[in-house]
């Protein structure tokens, strides 16, 4: 036993938990499920979710699946719209360290785990790197056919028709297509794929990253994966090729004009400020430019939090 | 199983929890980075002609909602007992099996021979486990896919010589098809079906 594991073991003793809450045989029922996801990237694998101490909403899903691969050396990050200090994230960041015992970071780089909501993070993923995500509504054909097991012969037949149809009544309505969130995405090009609510400015994240991508659904009982290298393709139109957003601002703490930029309201007076989403990405960078000018005075800002919009998904 | 049955059963995992967690992982990177091998250092236990990477995997991933189907070499009473002990799990045919552990590849059956699943469950397939006696020094074939930044190549001795044959036409089933996981003393690779391969 290393070190790191013996303090996991008192530590689990002493709170009355299992290593990582789930027990083993429910874990091993996820990291099955986990595999057959691997095998056909995108498919979505029924799951028998468990109850998780958190509520549906707060992502169960993705909790089980990170209390289903996390052991004692293990780095966790958890973000929730790129923010390590959101409400969601670091409720989620305290139940893993006091159910593992593990240790937590806000570094990108140096996560071997993260569990995240609504964002790819900025800093490139390497191998074996392990991204969760956190899926409040896993099926991309839902808008469209809401019973389920229609919905499930149309994955198992290939007949996407359907979302083509409504991509394109969307740009014949608004002249281009509207979706910016949950941007359907085909991967492997096989399954028709929901990639959570992530902001399309992340769908090209997905495609060919060296690191393991895999999606949980508690209360839809659902996982899906995309393994590293996999081909992942945002649906569009030869007319209408796929884009991502771009903001004319670039961010008023780092300068950043490659990231995605949230828009915040500074005072009651309607004063506004562009800053990054990914928290890490923006103090990482506002670091190393603090470093390289040499100049040490502590009058940047900080990061303005955002706790108030942040709350559970719908 | 009475106490004296058990008596001269081997031990499983050194620490069930943190073994079995730490042998998924390395699965897990094996099912990601398809074609390259892991080791799985937990893996400590071997049990009649089956290598410790064998059992590790029935150890991290078998239990009594598991059937599973044993080949000739593997179908011992060490191993069924084993087995039996340790993962809870029953025997059963091969095409009703959700894990197959092939002893001796040279005379496994042909992969449409075990559960393929269907297009509504695909999952619902065969996940065989096949020992090799290593991982290179046989015929080369080269793999592309998921978990594969372009193309890696391969050469698994002691395969039947239907074995590429069969596992394209597997790949040609996608979604439905079998899952492979070979394992040679500690160490594991994997080919999930969406693998093709070129012989
Ligand atoms: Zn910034």
């Amino acid at each position: 036993m290393t070190a790191n594991q013996e303090g996991a073991a008192r530590g689990g003793r002493r709170s009355a938990y299992n290593f990582a809450y789930l027990d083993e045989q429910s874990k091993r029922m996820i990291r099955r499920c986990i595999l057959k996801a691997m095998a056909v990237p995108g498919f979505q694998v029924p799951f028998g979710s468990r109850e998780m101490p958190l509520a549906y909403g707060w992502g169960t899903g993705g909790i089980q699946l990170t209390a289903s691969i996390i052991g004692p050396d293990d780095r966790l990050k958890v973000i929730d719209q790129g923010a390590d200090d959101a409400t969601n994230a670091v409720s989620i960041r305290r139940f893993f360290k006091k159910v593992t015992g593990v240790e937590t970071t806000e570094q990108t780089s140096a996560a071997t785990i993260i569990q995240t909501r609504h964002r790819v993070p900025e800093t490139a993923l390497e191998e074996r790197q392990i991204l969760i995500y956190q899926v409040p509504s896993p099926e991309p054909l839902k808008r469209l056919e809401p019973r389920e097991a229609e919905t499930r012969k149309m994955h198992a037949y290939g007949e996407y028709g359907l979302m083509s149809v409504q991509l394109y009544e969307d740009i014949s309505r608004f002249g281009h297509i509207a979706t910016t969130n949950s941007y359907p995405v085909m991967t492997n090009e096989r399954y028709l794929m929901s990639p959570s609510p992530i902001p399309k400015f992340d769908n090209p994240k997905l495609g060919k990253n060296p690191a393991i991508q895999l999606f949980g659904a508690g209360r839809e009982k659902r996982i899906y994966a995309v393994p590293p290298y996999t081909q992942v393709r945002s649906l569009d139109f030869d007319d209408h090729p796929f884009k991502v957003q771009r903001w004319t601002q670039s961010c008023s703490l780092c300068g950043a004009t490659e990231s995605y930029l949230d828009e915040i309201l500074m005072d009651d007076k309607g004063q506004r400020m562009f800053v990054c989403s990914d928290t890490d990405y923006c103090a990482t960078r506002k670091e190393s430019q603090q470093a390289s000018s040499n100049d040490g005075t502590s009058g940047s800002p900080a990061h303005p939090s955002r706790e108030a919009e942040k709350g559970p998904n719908s | 199983m009475s106490a004296m049955e058990t008596a001269g059963i081997e031990p499983g995992f050194r620490d069930p929890v943190f073994d079995s967690q730490h042998t998924f992982r390395c699965i897990l990177d094996a099912f990601g980075y398809v074609g390259r091998a892991q080791v799985l250092s937990r893996a400590n236990t071997r049990i009649g002609p089956l290598d410790p990477a064998t059992i590790a995997v029935c150890l991290t991933l078998t239990d009594f909602e598991t059937p599973i189907w044993l080949d000739p070499v593997a179908d011992s009473k060490p191993v069924r007992d084993f087995l039996a002990f340790h993962c809870g799990v029953t025997v059963t045919s091969a095409e009703a099996s959700s894990f197959a552990i092939v002893g001796n590849p040279a005379s496994m059956p042909r992969l449409d021979q075990f559960a393929l699943g269907t297009d509504l469950e695909p999952q619902c397939s065969t996940t065989l486990v096949i020992q090799v006696p290593a991982f290179d020094g046989g015929p080369l074939v080269r793999l592309r896919g998921p978990g594969i930044q372009s193309d890696i190549s391969l050469a698994i001795p002691s395969l039947p010589s239907w074995f590429w044959e069969d596992w394209q036409a597997n790949h040609e089933l996608y979604p439905i098809g079998v899952d492979v996981l070979f394992t040679c003393g500690s160490s594991v690779l994997a080919l999930p079906r969406s693998v093709s391969v070129e012989v």
